[in-house]
């Protein structure tokens, strides 16, 4: 076979670390959108892309569903899930601190990967990938068609979510309470349920993350605490509560740990992603495009 | 809760020291001494990281590594070059002390939610160095043949010679920390936790006073690291991972996070459920064990040392209903 | 003022609750062999089934009449791949539950772990996980009095594995490994062993466990080009390995997956991706493949069709290597009864026991007991194994 150049490489490393990235920062965007009406940091979001790829998996291979049917019926179904732990878990706590919600958050993906676990077992389930395995050759670098369905749904997430927060009254509200959440509450915007919209949204962009990365990664019930570490860190090195930054943030973690692993050290890849993140966070301390302003008015 | 009076520890010292002749008057909990010497050894990391986190309000989700240090220090120098283990100790603890004070001179600057993205960044970097180095480390598979612990030929190998040196460790740590506590330090900490710049203002040196305390905690992670290591004569990475720290913080907030005696409590209570109360649950352990975080969280936000809060706030509910 | 109150609270956790879920009931005249797998967790891959293969048979050895008579009880707890948890259930098996000897870990790391305690208390230890250190103290260069364990070697597969690549006349290969106990333990035994079989390592990556993709590192592989890779994981990675290289039109490069990838769930998963993929298996894995003379076909026939039929999964190889364990001390307890000196030194006399993953034949210098020929070259063809001589 043929050997394969160097700019080819670099450009098959790019891809992988976009597409990669652009999983952390759909998980970094839920992270957000969740913190900025909260301020908490909702570390079971990355049971939602747990969730989204194994309800998929369930609707779509077992029960026989088209894809088109079965995936609005996950990320309904996922956001019903998001929507049931804000009822359950974090509206019921009474004079919550932070760091109490944040606890809680912690039960709520330790119960979720439980029963996963439960209802689906421990082994990893597969899912056809949207438009076929026949990869593509552009330029030397070989990429999968999923690699372009994962990107693209990035693509539509940050569209639809940045006509949501400016052309809509509930988008509006919600970006008030992000500004200064007592000030939202004195223009009578129901802060309650801007939280359930928020664990709601998030679910729901954490579905579609599960969704579209299945059928690269396969998908099995504990892979959600990893990918929720690394949307955190995306989500921290763009800035927590910016959207754009988040989407930034994804896609140069991914990016790091593709050519890191590619061009230095497989073994340390992840290690090079989370120094360029304390480099970062050290000289800039509320991230790439975090607000510094914002970040006093937060309690955390 | 500034005052901490000595009687409860005294009760709390006795029932330590009789607590493996008790166990062993009962065959079903025979074993419980065993758990114990691991509630030991996590208290002594929970005690440091209450004051970090209770007192000075700052986060970490990162002292995995710090107990981690500890552990591969003194395993590496007294398994592959036959060091002295108590100066192996003490070498672990001052290197712990170097390192958290890089990390944390930088990193305290932060606040919040990036303070704890940093300390779960640090202890990932390390966490995958202990996987790595398989020279020192052994890798992922670990290390072992570290010797156990003796002291002028004692020989600390029975389960209950263990249990009294580890305890005997937390109690002089917890008596340390009390007293730290209630000193001038405790004051200014508790002041840090309060406002910053109004501390800052009368005159704490914040920066100061948050670098000591992270050392401090993380002088005693590395520690409990050497009792853990002796004592199992084994270690590997997957002890020192994050979701180890994440369980410290579980323990510490459980517990309740504005008092010492809650970060042992909530140490004992989760190590038991953890390795213990669950097991009947088998396949549904997990599913048990997030439920009732939740439930504890939900219905005490204050964790287990706010019981008697709630409970005498019920009492004198039902006191003035009756009125 | 939480002086009371707390110890009041102190010794309701650990009286009350410790006595309510802590009654152990002993049955009278029956056989406690303890287990401890990795059933839950990050290891749950090798725990459970291993777990669901010897209550199998427990079940089936006290339906046919037990032990001579007494019943076979196990007593299994669930370490959950963490090295303190296996620690405590194997002291808490012994000291506690009275067992006669204990099988598992699951997981090399714990095994290691638990090895000081199995001395400690003089009890036969049956280990299920792959390591040479669990069986080769390094201070005295033999193994260890009371461990035994039953899967084979790393070194075996590898040997396997370069026999294979030298009689292809392949030198130049790249290796990939997971940043896991079974990964590494692989990778530091491919480049031990490497000099030996004259392999020239030109790549040597690696990714996490929970990874989504390794493009980047087989892009890697394929700028050095070299003769073949072999990958060493387990669990998810390595099919999404086999994908990686499929889709980046590497079939030219051929591909060597170690014996974690032995479970037919692997070659559904890749989707066509693993056709002509090499790899090592035991003979549980292919017991259909075997020629009907050969030792192991009955033992291994019987084992996959009843644990097909109980459990509606394919069979991996992780569950042969608890079905080896629980027979050898089963078999000891049927000669020698419930005596743990008497186990040890029976298991370690054993001789051409057939079992799943080989024919083992134990000495005081050797507690696995098998050879390199535990491992037959297999190759993927459509959604099977097909036996490579």
């Amino acid at each position: 076979m043929e050997k394969i150049t160097l700019a080819s490489q670099l450009l098959q490393y790019f891809i992988t670390g976009l597409t990669v990235g652009s999983v952390y920062a759909m998980v970094a965007v839920g992270f957000n959108i969740i913190y900025n009406v909260t301020e908490i940091i909702n570390f079971a979001q990355g049971e939602f892309v747990m969730l989204g790829g194994l309800i998929m998996v369930f609707l779509h291979v077992a029960m026989g569903l088209s894809l088109i049917l079965a995936f609005p019926a996950t990320i309904v179904l996922v956001t019903l899930i998001g929507i049931l732990i804000d009822r359950l878990a974090i509206r019921p706590i009474r004079c919550p601190s932070v760091l109490t919600l944040i606890i809680a958050t912690i039960a709520v993906s330790i119960i979720i990967k439980g029963t996963a676990s439960f209802i689906w077992g421990k082994n990893p389930f597969d899912l056809p990938a949207f438009s076929g395995r026949n990869p593509i050759n552009i330029l030397g670098a070989v990429i999968q068609p999923q690699y372009f369905w994962v990107i693209g749904f990035l693509v539509v997430t940050a569209v639809a979510l940045s006509i949501f927060f400016d052309r809509t009254i509930m988008g509006k509200a919600m970006s008030a309470c992000a500004d200064n959440p007592n000030a939202a509450s004195l223009v009578g915007i129901n802060v309650k349920q801007m939280v359930l919209l928020s664990f709601a949204l998030s679910a729901a962009i954490g579905a579609v993350a599960g969704i579209t990365i299945t059928p690269i990664s396969l998908m099995e019930y504990d892979r959600g605490a990893m990918l929720a570490v690394k949307g955190f860190g995306a989500a921290i090195l763009g800035g927590l509560g910016s959207f754009p930054g988040a989407i930034l943030g994804g896609l140069i973690m991914g990016s790091i740990e593709s050519f890191g692993a590619g061009l230095i050290s497989s073994g340390y890849k992840d290690a090079f992603a989370l120094i360029v993140l304390l480099v970062i966070l050290f000289f800039k301390p509320s991230g790439l495009m975090g607000s510094v302003e914002i970040s006093r008015i937060k309690r955390f | 809760m500034l005052r901490i009076a000595k009687l409860p520890i005294a009760v709390f010292a006795l029932f330590i020291i009789v607590f493996p002749w008790i166990a062993r008057q009962i065959p079903v909990i025979e074993h419980y001494t065993n758990i114990m010497v691991f509630v030991g050894i996590y208290c002594l990391i929970t005690i440091g990281l209450s004051l970090l986190m209770g007192y000075a309000g700052q986060i970490s989700i990162g002292h995995a590594a710090f107990f981690g240090i500890g552990a591969y220090v003194s395993g590496i120098l007294t398994a592959k070059y036959g060091m002295n283990a108590w100066a192996c100790m003490v070498i672990g603890m001052a290197i712990a002390a170097v390192v958290a004070a890089l990390v944390g001179a930088p990193s305290l600057k932060l606040k919040g939610h990036y303070l704890a993205m940093a300390t779960i960044a640090f202890g990932i970097i390390v966490f995958i160095i202990f996987n790595e180095e398989i020279e020192w480390t052994g890798g992922p598979d670990g290390m072992s043949g570290i010797p156990g612990l003796s002291l002028f030929g004692f020989e600390f190998n029975s389960v209950k010679r263990y249990y009294y040196l580890v305890w005997g460790f937390v109690l002089a740590v917890f008596i340390f920390t009390v007293n730290v506590i209630q000193s001038g330090t405790g004051r200014a900490l508790r002041a840090i936790h309060a406002s910053e710049p109004a501390a800052s203002a009368m005159g704490v040196d914040v920066f100061r006073f948050k670098i000591l305390v992270f050392v401090y905690s993380a002088v005693l992670a590395s520690l409990a690291g050497s009792f853990y290591a002796h004592y199992l004569n084994f270690i590997n990475p997957s002890t020192f991972d994050l979701f180890f720290s994440v369980k410290l913080l579980i323990m510490i907030a459980l517990g309740g996070m504005h008092s010492i005696w809650g970060a042992i409590v909530g140490t004992g209570l989760i190590t038991f459920l953890s390795n213990e109360w669950l097991r009947y649950f088998e396949e549904f352990e997990i599913i048990v064990y997030g439920a009732i975080l939740l439930f504890v969280t939900v219905l005490l936000p204050d964790g287990l040392a706010g019981v008697p809060g709630v409970v005498k706030g019920w009492f004198r509910k039902q006191v003035s209903d009756e009125r | 003022m939480t002086l009371k109150r707390i110890s009041v609270i102190i010794t309701i956790c650990f009286f009350a609750i410790g006595l309510l879920v802590g009654q152990a009931n002993a049955l009278e005249g029956s056989y406690k062999v303890g287990a401890v797998f990795s059933v839950t967790g990050r290891a749950s891959f090798l725990g459970d089934p291993e777990k669901k293969t010897v209550e199998m048979l427990a079940e089936k050895i006290n339906a046919t009449g037990g032990i001579k008579g007494k019943k076979l009880e196990l007593v299994i707890y669930d370490d959950e791949g963490d090295a303190t948890k296996c620690n405590l259930a194997v002291e808490k098996l012994i000291t506690r539950d009275k067992v006669c000897a204990v099988i598992g870990p699951s997981l090399s790391g714990p095994s290691l772990a638990v090895i000081s305690v199995a001395e400690k208390y003089e009890t036969p230890l049956v280990s299920c996980a792959a390591s040479y250190k669990i069986v080769y103290d390094e201070k005295t260069g033999k193994p260890y009095k009371w461990v035994f364990k039953t899967p084979q070697s790393d070194s075996m597969a590898v040997e396997a594995i370069y026999t294979h690549l030298k009689n292809r006349g392949i030198n130049k290969i790249a290796i990939m490994s997971v940043t896991s106990g079974f990964g590494a333990s692989g990778r530091s035994e491919l480049i031990r062993l490497a000099p030996e079989f004259n392999m020239n390592i030109v790549a040597d990556e690696k990714y996490g466990p929970k990874d989504t993709d390794m493009t980047a590192q087989l892009t890697k592989i394929k700028g050095v080009a070299p003769a073949a890779i072999v990958n060493w994981s387990i669990g998810p990675t390595q099919v999404t390995v086999t994908r990686n290289w499929r889709d980046l039109g590497m079939a030219g490069i051929t591909l060597y997956q170690s014996h974690g990838f032995g479970s037919r769930k692997n070659i559904e998963l890749a989707s066509g991706a693993a056709e002509g993929v090499f790899c090592p298996l035991g003979a549980c894995n292919i017991a259909e493949l075997l020629p009907a003379n050969h030792l192991q076909k009955s033992v291994t026939m019987d084992y996959m069709k009843n644990y097909m039929a109980k459990h509606n999964e394919p069979l991996s190889s992780f569950g042969g290597h608890s079905w080896d364990a629980l027979m050898l001390v089963v078999d000891a307890l049927k000669s020698v009864g419930c005596d743990k000196a008497a186990i040890r030194n029976y298991i370690e006399n054993q001789k051409g026991f057939v079992g799943q993953h080989g024919l083992f034949s134990f000495s005081p210098d050797d507690h696995n007991g098998l050879t390199k020929d535990a491992f037959k070259m297999v190759i993927v063809k459509g959604d099977d194994w097909a036996l490579v001589d």
